[in-house]
């Protein structure tokens, strides 16, 4: 694969939120090499497995977190031809409306960075060692991990 | 020894998030899994034919996977983040 990296990447577990104007500007800065930015932010919302949500509590496995996404981030470098990749997933007590996960890709091109940044999105999902709880009005529940999700990330096996 | 570490529901459930296992090596992760309820019976509801995602040294793998001394093994349910 064409190698078009700049060693702007950043992979990142933190209790605190994220700017994404800031972070839009640390992919755009200095980069005048790519036509495309792509990002997915994923937030906390109030209704979620039949449960009306109050707020959720995330929890990791330090260590192998940042080597989880930072594996996903490599496999996604290697199937497209892009550069620059930024990953934040924010872990403890968070409240509704809240950025839980940000994920931008740049690259020459729009077709690799869509394509890169759902990848490590749908990978994240299965791969990357956290936990949510669910504050509800019915008490606090651990979320229970979708299908979907894992049909999701098998996609990409058959595609090339 | 081994240090095998537990998180989210399966921690609350066996009430603990780490056990140290003296165990013969290299030993399977289903080796690990018996001797663990040998000493915890009462555990073995919890371990004995559920998803569990089992790491090795941080990194995922599967039940056939060998352990040797001085491995951090990690059992937890499927993961939920994002």
């Amino acid at each position: 694969m064409e190698n078009t990296n700049d060693s702007l990447d950043y992979v990142g577990v933190q209790l605190d939120d994220f700017d994404i104007a800031h972070e839009y500007q640390l992919i755009r800065e200095g980069n005048q090499q790519d036509g495309a930015v792509v990002f997915f932010t994923g937030l906390v919302r109030d209704f979620n497995q039949g449960n009306d949500v109050t707020g959720l509590f995330l929890e990791h496995y330090p260590g192998m977190t940042e080597k989880a996404l930072q594996d996903i981030v490599d496999q996604a470098k290697n199937r497209w031809p892009i550069n620059r990749v930024r990953v934040i997933h924010r872990i403890g007590q968070l409240h509704l409306g809240d950025q839980i996960v940000y994920v931008a890709v740049s690259g020459k091109h729009r077709e690799a960075a869509f394509d890169a940044c759902r990848f490590i999105m749908d990978f994240l999902k299965n791969r990357a060692p956290f936990w949510k709880k669910e504050t509800t009005t019915q008490g606090d529940v651990w979320v229970e991990a979708l299908e979907k999700d894992k049909t999701a990330m098998d996609k990409w096996h058959d595609k090339k | 020894m081994i240090s095998v570490l537990f998180f989210a529901q399966l921690r609350e459930q066996l009430k603990t998030d780490k056990v140290d296992l003296d165990i013969n090596t290299p030993c399977s992760i289903l080796d690990i899994q018996q001797s663990i309820i040998s000493t915890h019976p009462d555990w073995s509801q919890f371990i004995e034919g559920r998803t569990l995602l089992t790491a090795v040294n941080q990194t995922m793998v599967d039940t056939e996977h060998m352990v040797k001394q001085g491995d951090e093994v990690a059992f937890f349910p499927p993961v939920t983040g994002g």
